[in-house]
């Protein structure tokens, strides 16, 4: 089922809402729920817009009526009060209306859910995992995984005082550095879980957000009919970054995707190269430095003076100017209970050899000790 | 001293002075007590929220930065929910159910006592976390494990504030069943009862039924963060989502316990001034009873998104919109009372008329996020807190603030200032529309709740809800200044009908009413 409403009306009942809150219509204005390029995003619009224009008509009778009888029937008008105080047909009628109302839209909805369960016969399955506060993507079987995170300018332009108007910044908060690549036309199951606290993953295009949750493996799945960027939020609290864990999506057609895997998986290979051999320490402080900024300065500030009581200072920490394998073994594992999360999942050898390479240098620290990724992967075992 | 035994029965007996409020078991002192704390606790939640608006006015971080920002949204909701609702119910209760029962005073006074000063002990703790190191809570009032185990040196003193509200919710609902099971004068027959007695009933088992497993949530939580158990916790084999199956059957009652009582006090306001009954009593009570009962068993639409099985969503999504029907049965009564009434416009009355309008745009957008498919798409947006505030804030406090304009003349025995009441409510009825009707389509539009900065596609609507939450704010100081000057005896002397329309026991107390509302039980018309 559905509503054939026009697109024509569809229009003019957005341009009446937005004239109704603001008396203006304006094209540029975020106004309605995107109808989405997949099956179940276009069910989910449909609903939305049926269950509106009931509430409309709805609205329309009983505020109407209301209308009526303080216009008719005011004292300053004469009226006199009549003594009528119920009439039990009226109220069985308008107890049965809305009920049959309800069935009208529990229908279709039925009919959408049962469709947004069926998970079956997917041609690939890509693994979402949350973590504060980055997505995690992982292509099951086909060998290849990274991180994406927020774009490094909205994440400059994010900063407190930062002094950069965020209407410069091309898709400002909305940008990744890596998204994620599917192939349209394929039936794509994603499977979500997270590594610390709650969060949810949601494309209003694909037309669902569905929540990844420690412990958990939820499942959801998409038909993409049309290339393109898809662009979305992390929507569950998940603490200081929330706000900060866009999703971008990249729809592809078959060969372009096939391109980009055998990139990823080039890379995939360089990247375990660089692991293995021994960095220097400029190498290492840049590389440090830059992933300091992208995944630690949120919660211990750019300075390394945390904020106290809540994200500990680096700047002068008993762990950052103590022995190296307890620094290797808290930003490895993280501290259980606290917000810091355990790294050795998202980032790799290299990465935390420079990070904690910078640290130990930055900031007066002045430990003057390298880290190499080698000794990383002794850690890991 | 013979006088001591005497029944304390005696107008010019009461004490005087600062300990007259800390010892008193007084009904209406009592009343008073938790109104005066309510609307305190309203500025302060008020002011949380005017740095959420502050800081959203623009993209971009201006002013706080994103855990501060976590605090605030966090805070400000507990400080309305608790401090400032809740509380302005008991206290309307606390005032009005003895007197529109024939009653004395409240049936458990001494614990009636204890209720309300529970309440500055619970909110000092809770607003004291702000100035320790680490900052107050910030992972949502909702507090989902495992991101509020990550809360610092505030933790147990939330949960130590929660305990404490509940158990004086709990002792307050108590005293409110035990007044009108026991407390009725003769003739005052359960068929008798004013509707806002009826709602606060239920409201009250309501409370005992839930509160006590918001308790139970939160001790769960406690022993998770200190003492090694693993309730919420996966790794130690425990589930994350229960904590939300049991946060949220309490919580959901609990957005009810937020409005029964309001849909009581519009039951009152119609009536008198249509100068007509109220239609369909018995429809009423049915209906609400009916809200009750179902707010017991749709708790899981807040969390459609976890993932329950096919069965368990369209339970909860058949359960949920099957709520509109008394819903609507409770709008059309109200609409009938109107209907060939003779109806006049007074302060009170332009609050409940503008109650029952917003409140129904708030329950068609619960309606819409019933759906669960739609819901998909609403959850955890900003449709969302445009959809609890036209029930919470136009809802439930508009409804707190029609009962106060309509029977302060009784409390204070002065009347308000007419034009001043109607300059509060014109300003606040059109800024509030600024404040939360944009956020509908925010949230279509895809902005996530409770984040600090956003993409500029949504300066536009985050600009104007600022704008119209500034001036909310602003609007309500005329209410503190118009109940003060009739508090402090200023405005004309009011009649004990004050209101032409007005019929019930209540009304036949002088204005202001007697110490002790009916020494001898009253005869019931
Ligand atoms: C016709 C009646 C109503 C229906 C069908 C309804 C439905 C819903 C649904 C499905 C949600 C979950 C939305 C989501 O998170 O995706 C919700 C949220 C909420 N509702 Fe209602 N609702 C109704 C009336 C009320 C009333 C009367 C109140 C309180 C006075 C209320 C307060 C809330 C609150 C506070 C939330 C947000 C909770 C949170 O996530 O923090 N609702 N409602
Ligand atoms: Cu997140």
């Amino acid at each position: 089922m559905g509503t054939k409403l026009p697109g024509k009306t569809r229009q003019s009942a957005a341009a009446l809402l937005c004239a109704l809150a603001a008396g203006t219509a304006s094209a540029g204005y975020a106004l309605n729920l995107t109808e989405g390029v997949t099956s179940i995003s276009r069910e989910a619009y449909r609903l939305h817009m049926l269950a509106l224009w009931v509430c409309v008509v709805i609205a329309i009778v009983v505020f109407g009526a209301m209308a009526w009888s303080i216009y008719h029937h005011r004292k300053s008008r004469g009226a006199v009060a009549a003594s009528f105080h119920d009439n039990t047909r009226v109220e069985i009628v308008w107890t049965i209306l809305p009920f049959l109302v309800l069935v009208g839209l529990a229908i279709p909805a039925t009919t959408a859910l049962i469709a947004m369960h069926d998970t079956s016969n997917a041609d690939l399955t890509i693994k979402i995992t949350g973590q504060q506060w980055s997505w995690r993507y992982d292509y099951l079987k086909e060998d290849i995984g990274f991180v994406s995170n927020l774009d490094e300018k909205s994440a400059a332009a994010a900063k407190l005082g930062s002094g950069v108007d965020p209407r410069s910044v091309e898709h400002y908060l909305l940008n990744v550095d890596k998204p994620l690549v599917v192939p349209v036309g394929k039936k794509v199951r994603f499977l979500l879980n997270a590594s610390d606290v709650i969060h949810s993953w949601w494309l209003p295009d694909l037309g669902f957000k569905k929540d990844a949750i420690p412990g958990f493996v939820n499942e959801i799945w998409a038909r993409i009919e049309k290339p393109g960027i898809y662009r979305g939020q992390c929507t569950e609290l998940c603490g200081v970054g929330h706000g900060f864990m866009p999703i971008v999506l990249i729809a592809m057609n078959e060969p372009d995707y096939q391109a980009w895997l055998t990139a990823q998986r080039e890379a995939v290979a360089k990247a375990k190269a660089g692991v293995d051999r021994v960095w220097t320490k400029e190498e290492l402080l840049a590389k440090g430095e830059e992933v300091y900024a992208k995944t630690c300065a949120a919660c211990h500030l750019p300075g390394g003076e945390g904020i106290p009581g809540a994200f500990k200072a680096l700047k002068g920490s008993t762990i950052v100017k103590g022995p190296v394998a307890d620094h290797i073994d808290r930003v490895m594992n993280g501290k259980p209970g606290t917000a810091m999360p355990s790294f050795a999942a998202q980032l790799d050898d290299a990465d935390i050899a420079a990070v904690i390479t910078h640290e130990r240098n930055a900031w007066g620290n002045n430990m003057g000790d390298l880290v190499q990724p080698a000794q990383i992967k002794a850690a890991r075992k | 001293m013979t006088e001591i035994a005497l029944p304390q029965h005696h107008e010019h007996e009461h004490p005087r002075g600062i300990t007259r409020w800390l010892f008193t078991t007084n009904h209406k002192d009592i009343g008073t007590l938790y109104l005066l704390f309510a609307v305190s606790m309203l500025f302060i939640g008020g002011s949380f929220a005017m740095v959420v608006r502050a800081e959203l006015f623009q993209p971009g971080l201006q002013f706080v930065n994103p855990h501060f920002f976590n605090q605030m949204t966090t805070m400000h909701a507990l400080v309305m929910i608790f401090g400032a609702v809740m509380p302005a119910f008991v206290g309307l209760a606390n005032w009005m159910i003895p007197m529109m029962i024939g009653a004395p005073d409240m049936a458990l006074p001494r614990l009636n006592n204890w209720s309300f000063w529970l309440l500055p002990f619970a909110f000092t703790l809770l607003l004291s976390t702000l100035f320790m190191p680490g900052g107050a809570p910030a992972g949502g009032w909702t507090m989902y494990p495992p991101l509020v185990l990550q809360t610092g040196m505030a933790f147990p003193f939330l949960i130590f504030a929660v305990h404490l509200m509940g158990i004086s919710s709990v002792m307050g609902a108590i005293n409110v069943i035990t007044t009108v099971f026991n407390m009725r004068a003769p003739g005052m027959s359960y068929t008798k009862l004013p509707l806002f007695v009826w709602t606060w009933v239920i409201t009250a088992f309501l409370l005992i039924a839930a509160m006590p497993v918001l308790a139970g949530a939160v001790t769960m939580l406690l022993t998770d963060k200190y003492f090694g158990t693993s309730f919420f916790n996966a790794a130690g084999g425990g589930d994350p989502v229960m904590f939300q199956h049991v946060f949220w059957f309490f919580g959901h009652p609990e957005v009810y316990i937020m409005i029964l009582p309001a849909f009581g006090i519009v039951s009152q306001i119609v009536p008198t001034f249509a100068r007509k009954p109220l239609f369909g009593y018995t429809s009423m009570i049915y209906a609400v009873a009916s809200i009750a009962f179902l707010s017991f068993i749709v708790w899981a639409h807040h969390m459609f998104t976890v993932g329950m099985p096919l069965a368990g969503e369209l339970f909860f999504m058949y359960s949920t919109v099957l709520i509109a029907v008394p819903t609507g049965v409770k709008v059309f009564n109200w609409i009938a009372t109107m209907w060939r009434g003779s109806m006049t416009f007074e302060t009170p009355m332009l609050w409940a008329l503008c109650f029952i309008i917003l409140f129904s745009i708030g329950g068609f957008s619960g309606l819409m996020l019933g759906l669960a498919p739609a819901d998909f798409q609403y959850q955890d947006t900003y449709f969302v807190v445009a959809h609890f505030h036209y029930v919470l804030v136009t809802g439930a406090v508009f409804a707190i603030i029609a009962g106060v304009y309509f029977w302060l003349p009784k409390w204070t025995g002065r009347m308000y200032d007419e034009r001043l009441g109607k300059l509060h409510f014109w300003l606040s009825a059109i800024s509030v529309n600024l404040l939360f009707f944009p956020q509908h389509f925010l949230g279509l539009a895809g902005m996530p709740r409770r984040i600090p900065d956003y993409a500029v596609q949504y300066a536009e609507w985050n600009m104007l809800s600022s704008i119209g939450a500034f001036i909310f704010g602003a609007s309500q100081l005329i209410f503190v200044y118009v109940v003060i000057r009739a508090m402090s005896g200023h405005g004309e002397q009011a009649t004990d009908q004050v209101w032409e329309g007005a019929h019930g026991l209540e009304w036949t107390l002088s204005s202001p009413p007697p110490y002790h509302s009916f020494n001898e039980p009253p005869k019931v018309p």
